[in-house]
């Protein structure tokens, strides 16, 4: 839930934590989102095709990853966050039926930029992690 | 065979590549519309009211209905129809000489957004692409491959550059990879562990890994404790010992965290920990359940016994849970080895 008023530069500080978020996992979700995107690759819809490829199922599409990530900045900061820059490397697949818990804390703070680390592991290990770059009001 | 020479030309034909434009220019289809951002926000779970309230977005410091910024490549994706592939681009160039040499799977790996400002109903998107960068040969947990980064200029009509993006992939030979299982990508085994030297000395705690007891070597004539074996107790000098099972449980003395060398039969980064037991004698052992960042010194950690090969049986420790497994019963839901995306 994004809150309604924003955070401001002076009220958070290094090492603050994120509120955590928890994705559940849906089929519906992982193919909603990629058509979302506009990525139509069978891997994020179609189970059959996933399988012929060499993936157990389908998973998620990095656009998606990306829009999670931007969510769970703004869930937090609130509407007049500003975001400059998001850089993320992946690693295990979001597959159907599991759950991505996304946690982030704040490393760096300087002149209203706040950078913040993310990370959004899932039970095969970090399916996400990075940081985003971003001005506070 | 590939001969030295070979390697290196194939590397040099590789890194002709960078610096060229990928393909021509990608228009998006729509301008930055509200039905394409409600369709994402919904997807996502997004409520910003932003992205889709005029009133509370005219109230913020955007002023106006914005996308989120994280949308942005999605105002070029082609859709359903996919990029025609006649070739005669750089892009399906390198991709066909890649594949050509055996590096035929792909995964991404890094993505990275840099936005110049936030978007606007209306604005229309298009991009250019250059091939920044083709690594040398990297050996990663997937294979052998090596990486390919492009950046893409994401500008308006007018030719404002509104956002910039890094994105990276990995171009690898499919079963080649340190996390490649049997049940991986159904190539090649992974390789044994390396065998323990055995000697008459230390035989007796290898067979009683097998059996999943944890053993101490004890002097029976101080009674002293001792690891690893010895045939010398180093207090009295007496060879007579005998042994004994320790519980299982201790604290992590001090460990490391190795990411190299690194040996095709072990997961990395690896985790190895020099555990002090409650019995008081340490010993080196791999640490497991844990993300190798979350390892602290004093951490109280218990056995699990990991069954490597039938010849092999070794224990490994994991952080106590409250909800205690017996000792001696790997437990369930420990990620395995990771396997290849595609």
């Amino acid at each position: 839930m994004t809150a309604t008023t924003s955070l401001r530069y002076d009220d958070v500080d290094v090492g603050d934590q994120l509120p955590e978020l928890a994705i559940p996992l849906t089929r519906t979700l992982i193919v909603s989102t990629a058509i979302a995107s506009r990525d139509y690759q069978d891997v994020h819809h179609d189970p059959g095709l996933a399988q012929e490829r060499g993936s157990p199922d389908i998973f998620m599409n990095i656009l998606s990853t990306n829009g999670f990530v931007g969510r769970f900045i703004t869930d937090w900061a609130g509407p007049d966050a500003v975001l400059k820059r998001v850089n993320i490397r992946l690693g295990a697949p979001n597959y159907p039926g599991d759950t991505m818990t996304m946690t982030g804390k704040i490393a760096k703070k300087d002149d209203g930029v706040v950078e913040v680390e993310v990370r959004g592991a899932n039970k095969l290990g970090d399916h996400v992690t990075g940081t985003v770059t971003l001005e506070l009001p | 065979m590939t001969t030295t020479a070979d390697a290196t030309d194939f590397v040099a034909q590789l890194k002709s590549f960078e610096g060229k434009e990928a393909g021509g220019p990608e228009r998006g289809a729509d301008p930055v519309n509200q039905p394409m951002i409600r369709h994402w926000v919904e997807a996502i779970g997004d409520d910003n009211p932003v992205y889709v309230d005029a009133d509370a977005a005219a109230n913020s410091v955007h002023g106006q209905i914005v996308p989120p910024p994280v949308m942005l490549q999605a105002w070029v994706m082609r859709g359903v129809r996919p990029r025609p592939t006649d070739g005669g681009n750089p892009r399906d160039e390198l991709m066909n000489l890649l594949d050509s040499a055996g590096f035929t799977s792909v995964v991404a790996t890094n993505c990275e957004q840099e936005y110049h400002r936030y978007l606007h109903l209306g604005d229309h998107l298009s991009t250019s692409t250059i091939i920044e960068a083709v690594s040398d040969e990297k050996a990663t947990g997937l294979g052998v491959g090596h990486f390919v980064t492009t950046r893409v200029e994401y500008r308006t009509e007018d030719g404002e550059l509104v956002g910039t993006m890094r994105f990276r992939i990995l171009k690898f030979k499919p079963g080649t990879g340190r996390g490649a299982t049997q049940d991986g990508d159904g190539s090649k085994p992974r390789p044994k562990r390396p065998r323990p030297a055995l000697t008459q000395d230390n035989a007796f705690w290898f067979a009683g890994a097998k059996e999943h007891r944890l053993l101490i070597q004890r002097c029976t004539q101080c009674q002293e404790l001792r690891h690893p074996p010895r045939p010398v107790c180093a207090k009295c000098r007496s060879y007579e010992w005998d042994a004994v099972e320790a519980g299982g449980r201790g604290t992590v003395y001090s460990y490391v965290v190795n990411h190299y060398p690194q040996v095709p039969a072990f997961d990395y980064p690896l985790p190895i920990g020099l555990i002090e037991l409650d019995e008081g004698t340490r010993l080196v052992a791999n640490l497991v359940g844990v993300d190798a960042a979350d390892v602290r010194v004093g951490m109280p950690v218990e056995v699990e016994w990991i069954e490597h090969d039938p010849d092999l049986t070794l224990p490994a420790f994991h952080p106590v849970r409250s909800e205690r497994p017996r000792a001696g019963q790997p437990d369930e839901g420990w990620p395995g080895p990771q396997r290849a995306e595609q």
